[in-house]
């Protein structure tokens, strides 16, 4: 495998793994799990959000760099880290929410991740201006 | 360095189903497996945890396979790429992986039935499923990102 296919490899993987984060809070917050959920699923939560958030970030920004046609200043990828940013600011008050058990607008929270979430999905695949 | 890939517009909607897919599927097959996990080890929450199990694999995995499934379809019409190894490793774990998810449904659904008696043998079977399908997927991840000839 070249170096190009095992860092998309590599920012596929932890892209998956931030999902997967997403979905452990989507449960936690809109299930009926209550603490038996809570004590199962926030450590995992926290760790595949933080895991994915970080890859896809640092895999992201250097396959910008080892790709000729892209540059870490393009219009796509600076939407996409802006996206990052704001998906990042609302899971690390969430996460904190659910470990101090204070559930204050998480929904509103989860949300604000998952649309970030979606539309760094579709700037990925799109890549408008690239 | 390396060249950019270039796909054709029409290929990001399907693309888009397809990966969109296969995320959610990874993912409520990751909460299905932390959940019997968690099941398996703390007996005051097994009732709880082994019913989200089966919920995660009920109304995540299964519905989730069904998008990941049709976004493949659709984006192989679309870019009729005949059929190169990681294609057919692709269809294998899809394929495979629909089998194993529909047995670790039933038997979720079976941990379930024994509420605070445990998840039992059921609830273990549930777990080397999930760990199974979640490698499975990672190979196929491997496959359509390196995309081997």
């Amino acid at each position: 495998m070249s170096l190009y296919e095992w860092l998309l490899f590599l920012h596929v993987v932890a892209a998956f793994l931030l999902v997967a984060g997403l979905a452990a809070y989507g449960v936690l917050v809109l299930g009926n799990g209550g603490d038996a959920a809570r004590r199962a699923l926030a450590p995992p939560a926290l760790a595949l959000w933080n895991a994915g958030g970080l890859g896809v970030l640092v895999v992201g920004i250097w396959l910008a760099l080892e790709v000729d046609a892209y540059e870490p200043w393009d219009g796509w990828i600076l939407a996409a880290i802006v996206l990052w940013f704001v998906a990042s600011a609302a899971g690390g008050r969430l996460s904190r929410g659910v470990r101090e058990r204070a559930a204050d607008r998480a929904a509103l929270l989860l949300a604000v991740m998952g649309v970030a979430t979606l539309a760094l999905l579709i700037d990925m695949i799109v890549k408008p201006g690239a | 360095m390396t060249p950019a890939i270039v796909r054709p517009d029409g290929w990001s909607l399907p693309l888009l189903v397809h990966v969109a897919g296969a995320m959610l599927l990874v993912a409520a097959l990751i909460v299905a497996l932390a959940v019997t996990a968690g099941a398996l080890r703390r007996g005051d929450d097994a009732a709880v945890l082994t019913r989200l199990g089966f919920r995660s694999l009920l109304l995540g995995v299964l519905p989730a396979y069904v998008v990941m499934r049709a976004g493949a379809e659709w984006i192989a019409s679309e870019e009729a790429v005949g059929e190169p190894a990681w294609i057919g490793i692709g269809y294998g774990a899809a394929d495979g992986g629909l089998l194993l998810a529909i047995v670790a449904t039933v038997l979720a659904w079976r941990a379930a039935r024994r509420g605070a008696a445990g998840p039992g043998g059921s609830g273990r079977a549930v777990l080397v499923l999930s760990l199974l399908l979640i490698l499975a997927y990672a190979v196929a991840i491997w496959a359509m990102t390196a995309k081997p000839s």
